[in-house]
This record gives C-alpha cells, structure tokens and sequence, in this order.
C-alpha cells in the first residue's frame, strides 16, 4: 500500500468515526422525545407521581415536585458551592506563591473532578446523613452535590482569573487600590464571563447526576415538595431511574421518558442560557 | 500660577536652582533577585517640569520610573535599599501607605491599559475607590479630567461607550485623563507612546507639555528626539547607572560623557 492510499483510507475512517460521533446526540435526543412526548403535558408538569397503574392514578400522575425538587438541589449545591469554588479560585491564582503546597492543592481539586460520584455519594450518606444527622434530605443532596460541581467552578474560575491582563491589575494597583479591591473592582468583573460558565457547566453536571443522590436524598417519589431543609427531596433523575427498575408497564415506562425529555429541555437551556450570557458579558467588556 | 520659573523651549538649556526638588533619589538600589537593577542612584526631580529616562532597553530606567509609585513592590523577588524623597519624606520608610503615595502618582503605561469598562467608568473608578466624590461630583470630575487630557470633545456624547471602541491614542489619553481623575501631583510616564502612531504620539506630547504647569511629569523614553521635545531635564541610563543627568538641552548639546555623546549620536541604543 503506498502512503497516498493510506492517508485516504485513514482519512475515511476519521469520517466514519466523526459522523457516529455527531450521530449519537440527534439519535438519544430523537428517542427520548418520541418516547416521551406524548405523555408531556400540562398534567405531567404539575401532578404528583406513583407507580400505581390504576388509569384513574395514571390519570393524574406527574412529576411537580421532582421538578422542584431537581431545582433546589441545584441551586443549593450551586449557592454552596459558588463561593466556595471562587474564593478558593481566587487564591490559588492571586495569592498563592508556586510551590509544592499550590501545586497539591491544585492536585486535589482535579482529582476530586474525578472520583466517581457513587463514593462521593457513599462519603456524603456517611458524613451527612448519619454522623451530622442531617437525615436523607435536600441538605444532605446539595452539600454532596456542591462537591460534585466545585472542580468545575474552581476549574473555570481559575481559567478566567489568570487570563484577565496583567496591565488591568497594574492600573488598578497604580491607582492606589489594594490587591482586593483591585480583584473585587476590575478582576472579578472581567473574569465574570468565565465564571459564569463553569458556574452553568457546574449546574448542568449537577441536574443530571444521579448516583449521588440516590444515596442521599430519599423521597425518590415524593409526592411532596420539600418544606424543610432537612425533608427528604425527589428529583428528576431518581425518578426516572426507580421507573425505569421498577416497571415494565409501558405507559409508566413512558412517563420516564417524558421526565428525560424535561431533563434534557432543562440541562439544553442550561447550556444555550451559559453561551448567552457569557456573549452578553464579553459583548459588555467591549472584547467580542 | 507661579512663572518665576517658567521654562520654554528657548531656555531648556537653563534650569534655575530655585526651582524646588520634588522627588530625591538618594543611594538607592534596587534588586530583582540576584539581579543589581538599579546602582546607587542619586538624582533629584523638580518640580513642574517634564523630566526624562532615556537610555537603551534593560538600562533600568523604567525601574527606575516604577520605583518612584513603589510599583516594584509587587513583584515578590524584588529588594531596594537607600532612600526616595517625597516632598522631603523618605517613601521608602516601612510605615509609610503605599496606597497613599499612589494615590498621588499617577501611572500611565507603556500599552494603553483602559480596563473593561465604559469611558465613564473609567475615569470614576478612582474616584469612587477614594470615596472623592459621587453622583453631579463625580460627573464634575470625570469630565474635568476628560478635558485635562484633551479627549473631552471627542468622547462627551459616549461616555458610557465601552472604552475599547477607542482608538489606540485616545486610549492612552483615556489613561491619563484616568490618572488625573484622582488629582495626583506627579505623573509617570512608562514610554506612552511606544504603541502609538505619530499622529497620536504629537498629541500626548502636546498634552505632556501642558500638564507639566499643574504637575510634576517624568517621562521614561527610548526615543532620543521625544526627550529633546518634550523635556526639560534628562537623565541618560546605562546599564543600571545614571551616567548623566542635566538640562535637556545641555545634555544633547554638550555631552559630558563618552557614552552619553555615543548614544545622542547613534553608536548603540
């Protein structure tokens, strides 16, 4: 075989393997929604759910309060773990001389973006639910959520600190402002966009992970919206996990799927809402 | 205002003694590391004049420049000794607030470095750091310190424009016009118009000339025919050492040093 007719046939398999690549996300999200779109309506969005398959249960089955239930999680793992994840950004990229402590603690934030989520899941059920007491609850989910996103934050908030230019720093410094209000004033709103986006990716990883929650939370299918933060919580992806165990009746079968569908109409506007603002942000900064 | 020491570009050769020293360098050193910067330099500023650094890239003279706001300060490895006078207050004391020295030093870089902000916000930043002023106040100031650097008529109808949409030299007057917003007393000048074309160079030159009526303006330049133009007193570095310092025009004139005759006539720089 001579180079030229290597190259082609290398060539042909990267397309091969750029179009299953491109493939996968239509064919998931096709399926989803055809699977699902009939039973999304109005009733699914505000009814309670069960696994009773009694037409006249069925009649008022949804999933309101794991909608809700997904959305505090969310923002209680995201109001916990934002400053958290910022202010440790801030540090490690302002204040922290290069030396082997820096470089550790960097290490250990990247390798906590890795464990697996069931440990954390299995440390958060040990720490929070038994020895703290806080029960299986919405606590309990959104602190070992908060560990789940706050790589991320950390990650992306790190980025867009050490990319904002010197020269805006040495402005400020010259003006005679100190090293934080320099940060706070002109650091910080120029890294904004950046933030905000690991802050976005952070609540997206944090909507759809399961494993965690499985063993935190409870309530799976609560027919209730959380009053405390201490009661037990449902969410949209235990939801789907128990349907998807538990029954083989179709018509249930289908109500996890038009709970994927709302999973992944909330992680897409997730996502198209973190490009929006973060343009928004750069268009602000002047830099498009 | 007081012209019993005016000086021209007729008179640049003379500088009269009474006129006051505003800023002393008295044995001062300074370090980066293991790296001796700046050697034993004594020279005193005046007071409301252009003074000029000159001198080929690494001679120290920018150094030199940032050692009068102490904005060597912030990199770590950096080590000074010997005194720097401010109005007859040695800056260098251990009790003495930075924040407060530049506070009345102003900077204006060698790239202009307007942060990310509208023209407006810009100018107000130090003021509203400093708690000066606020609301009709702040207006008052941001628009005083517009015309102070010449860019008021061109940018009064945008003022709340991202700063980027400026060009390069209205930038760098958005800087300065920045800097004179906390009503300084000197302003440093790190080679403003290395990123400009002539045409925006002349006209920081021409602001330079007026700024120096109101305050004391040192200028740091590897561009022997700007410190003719704009400056008074020059001081000519070489490798960490002032070699020569004097009126501008007697410099450039009569040389009285060997390398300072071969860097005014081109033999290096």
């Amino acid at each position: 075989m001579n180079p030229v007719q290597k190259e082609k046939i290398i060539l042909g398999l990267m397309y091969v393997a750029v179009f299953l690549s491109i493939l996968m996300l239509p064919i998931i999200i096709l399926w989803v929604t055809t699977n699902g779109i009939g039973q999304l309506n109005w009733t699914f969005l505000t009814g309670t759910p069960s696994f009773s398959t009694s037409e006249s249960r069925l009649a008022t089955h949804g999933v309101f309060p794991q909608i809700i239930g997904s959305f505090y999680l969310v923002a209680g793992s995201t109001l916990l773990g934002t400053p958290l994840g910022v202010l440790s950004a801030i540090y490690l990229t302002e204040y922290a001389a290069p030396n082997l402590l820096t470089k550790s603690i960097r290490f250990f934030t990247e390798t906590l973006a890795g464990i697996p989520s069931i440990v954390i899941g299995l440390f958060g059920m040990e720490l929070l639910v038994y020895r703290l007491g806080f029960q299986t609850s919405l606590l309990s989910g959104a602190v070992s959520l908060s560990l789940m996103t706050l790589p991320f934050v950390i990650r992306a908030s790190e980025e867009a600190i050490k990319v904002v230019p010197n020269e805006y720093r040495e402005a400020s410094l010259a003006m005679g402002a100190s090293k934080w209000q320099t940060i706070l004033k002109v650091v910080i709103p120029a890294a904004l966009p950046g933030i905000i986006t690991g802050v976005l990716l952070g609540m997206g990883r944090a909507i759809g992970e399961t494993a965690v929650l499985i063993l935190t939370t409870g309530g799976g299918m609560s027919r209730k919206v959380p009053s405390r933060l201490t009661s037990p919580v449902g969410s949209l992806p235990i939801y789907i996990y128990l349907i998807a165990k538990e029954t083989v009746h179709q018509e249930l079968l289908n109500r996890g799927y038009a709970a994927s569908l709302v999973l992944l109409i909330i992680f897409l506007s997730m996502s198209v809402s973190a490009l929006l603002i973060r343009n928004h942000y750069l268009r602000k900064l002047g830099n498009e | 205002m007081n012209n019993t020491y005016m000086i021209d570009e007729e008179v640049q050769g003379f500088i009269p003694s009474m006129v006051e020293d505003k800023i002393v360098f008295k044995d001062f050193n300074l370090w980066y590391g293991d790296n001796h910067v700046l050697k034993d330099t004594n020279i005193s500023i005046k007071n409301n004049i252009v003074t000029a650094f000159m001198g080929p890239s690494g001679c120290g003279k920018s150094t030199l420049l940032r050692s009068i706001d102490r904005m060597n300060d912030i990199i770590p490895i950096c080590r000074t000794e010997g005194e720097v006078y401010l109005d007859g207050r040695n800056i260098y004391k251990s009790e003495e607030d930075v924040y407060e020295l530049r506070k009345r030093v102003g900077m204006v870089f060698q790239r202009p470095n307007p942060f990310p902000m509208s023209i407006y916000d810009n100018i107000a930043y130090g003021p509203k750091l400093h708690k000066l002023a606020k609301g009709d106040e702040l207006d008052k100031i941001v628009e005083d310190s517009l015309k102070g650097a010449a860019l008021w008529d061109e940018v009064k109808d945008r003022l709340h424009d991202s700063a980027f949409g400026l060009s390069g030299g209205q930038q760098q007057r958005l800087c300065i016009a920045r800097a004179l917003s906390i009503n300084p007393e000197i302003i440093l000048m790190d080679e403003p118009c290395s990123a400009l074309d002539p045409i925006a160079t002349m006209k920081i030159e021409a602001l330079m000339r007026e700024l120096k009526e109101n305050y004391t303006v040192v200028l740091v330049t590897h561009n022997l025919q700007q410190a003719a133009r704009v400056s008074e007193m020059t001081a000519f570095m070489y490798i960490g050492e002032v070699i020569e310092f004097g009126a501008t025009r007697a410099l450039f004139e009569n040389p009285q040093n060997e390398l300072t005759e071969n860097y005014i006539t081109g033999k290096f720089g």
